[in-house]
């Protein structure tokens, strides 16, 4: 008779502590996103795999050395590295990128092209908003047109070899 | 100056004075009809959003946030989504029972509804035993519910149909009990009465076990509406939606409305016995009197709906806040703890109103 009055107290005292708690939750500001009315303000994390770009710099350069690693590491063969030979001035036979293409309809957003690229040429943005109307408007060049990479001075050594984990990797 | 009672004397006066008698109690009670199925139906719809809302709000989530001003307007879409809908005719089941079934449940829960006293003059069912009514016709549902698992001629409809009639007859003990408890207290059936009887106070503050009768009642109206922790009859794993599966378009609405509007149906009937229905909050006493009167201000329709909304929204957070119980713990809970707790209650209840 006693433990049947202390397990009724005790059980209530357990279901307002419940109440207790799910009270808390119902004046919590709310995590749904509506959409939108708020893509100017919505904002992802930095780490968000939006997109496959080119990290360019302001004088239309980009760093990647058609080296074709990411494309080898690629699961899904979803980057194709095109490479062509060009004569530098003082002779010399020299193989630069030509195009680099990237099917954002194979991708799987796993980083490893990011992570195995040597030169941190290719970075994710935030860019989510992927919808197309045709399968082939998916298939991105992602160097731009007249973009070249990084000159390097001759007497510049090697560069030094990139750090194992990706860059976006230890933001955020 | 905010009642309704004057305009309703106002159409009898003018229906009165230009039609002969019958003809006047014929269109009253038609306008008395449609009234309450409008009303009926506008609960329905106020309520299926305030669940949506809640809901979400417990699960920090917005809800519905489309259609209209802050979704306002999305039990009006579901609504017509749901009357477009195709009724599928089963091939092998007794088609009278399965729609008998169906108008059981919206007659019973229609029927209880009725009997609510939503303000000073607005009385639809007033008996003398009006406790006793309210018990009798919210029991129609059961038999509905029975029906329509038993008419479909599908296993899980018949299992859904048993554990919610299991559920349903267990519990209407401890909520009838309760009732009677208010009922000693009060010294009499009559709803109005019983209204009447807590101008003073509410029966709340007039008696320590009339919290202990409140509690029981709350709970035991909880799991008859089928809701919550109680939601038995609706098992997706093992029984998908219960009773009503072989249900579809308006058919299923109508279920759906029926269990809806019991929520409200058992708010409200809750405020009428414990919390003074349409009363306004007073105390009783001397330096009370200026609060008194700010309290009368208010009209007495708007202290029914926000009481009744108050016990909804507190049926709404029991419902976000605990697991389900099985079957057995559920009826364990009933016969072992509530019914004894109850019958207890109604003894010293008596003794209470024999010696105080």
């Amino acid at each position: 008779m006693i433990k049947y009055i202390k397990d009724l107290f005790s059980g209530i005292y357990a279901l307002l502590q419940g109440m207790y708690i799910t009270n808390l939750n119902f004046w919590r500001p709310k995590v749904t996103e509506q959409y939108p009315e708020d893509r100017q303000t919505a904002r992802q994390f930095e780490r968000f795999r939006g997109e496959l770009v080119f990290d360019m710099n302001d004088q239309n350069e980009h760093k990647c050395i058609a080296c074709g690693l990411c494309a080898r590491n690629c699961p899904n063969q979803s980057l194709e590295v095109i490479t062509k030979s060009i004569t530098t001035e003082d002779g010399k036979t020299k193989k630069v990128l030509d195009k680099f293409l990237y099917d954002l309809g194979s991708c799987t957003f796993c980083s490893l092209c990011t992570q195995s690229c040597a030169q941190k040429a290719i970075k994710w943005t935030n860019n989510f908003e992927h919808a197309v109307f045709n399968r082939s408007a998916l298939v991105k060049q992602l160097n731009p047109e007249g973009s070249k990479a990084i000159e390097r001075k001759p007497t510049v050594a090697a560069p030094k070899a990139a750090p194992a984990a990706g860059q976006n990797e230890n933001q955020q | 100056m905010l009642e309704v009672g004057g305009i309703l004397s106002w159409i009898h006066e003018a229906l009165s004075s230009s039609c002969p008698e019958w003809l006047t109690l014929l269109i009253e009670y038609v306008l008395i009809g449609v009234g309450f199925l409008a009303l009926y139906a506008l609960i329905a719809l106020i309520l299926i959003l305030l669940e949506r809302k809640v809901c979400a709000y417990y699960q920090c989530r917005l809800g519905p946030m489309r259609a209209g001003f802050w979704g306002l307007l999305q039990p009006f879409a579901d609504m017509i989504k749901i009357l477009m809908k195709e009724i599928i005719p089963l091939l092998k089941n007794d088609k009278f029972l399965f729609f008998t079934a169906l108008f059981l449940v919206i007659i019973g829960s229609l029927c209880t509804f009725g009997a609510l006293q939503f303000s000073k003059d607005l009385i639809g069912i007033d008996f003398n035993v009006g406790v006793f009514y309210v018990l009798a016709i919210s029991s129609l549902g059961v038999l509905g519910i029975l029906l329509a698992g038993w008419s479909s001629n599908n296993k899980y409809t018949m299992i859904g149909a048993m554990r919610a009639g299991a559920q349903l007859v267990s519990y209407e003990l401890s909520s009838g009990l309760s009732l009677l408890t208010i009922v000693i207290l009060g010294g009499t059936m009559q709803l109005s009465g019983l209204i009447e009887a807590q101008s003073e106070t509410w029966f709340l503050f007039q008696s320590p076990f009339t919290w202990i009768a409140m509690i029981i009642y709350l709970i035991a109206g909880h799991a008859e509406t089928n809701r919550g922790p109680f939601d038995l009859p609706e098992a997706e794993s093992e029984l998908t939606a219960g009773y009503h599966i072989e249900y579809s378009g308006i058919t299923f609405g109508l279920f759906y409305v029926g269990e809806y509007v019991n929520m409200f149906t058992i708010a409200g009937i809750g405020t009428m016995v414990f919390l003074g229905g349409w009363q306004p909050f007073h105390i009783n006493a001397e330096w009370a009197a200026g609060f008194n009167g700010v309290m009368d201000m208010i009209p007495t329709w708007l202290w029914f709906f926000a009481k009744a909304f108050g016990l909804v929204m507190l049926s709404l957070w029991v419902r976000w806040s605990f697991p389900r119980l099985r079957i057995d713990q559920l009826l364990h809970l009933e016969w072992k703890i509530l019914m004894p707790i109850s019958l207890l209650n109604m003894l010293l209840m008596a003794l209470w109103v024999a010696y105080f």
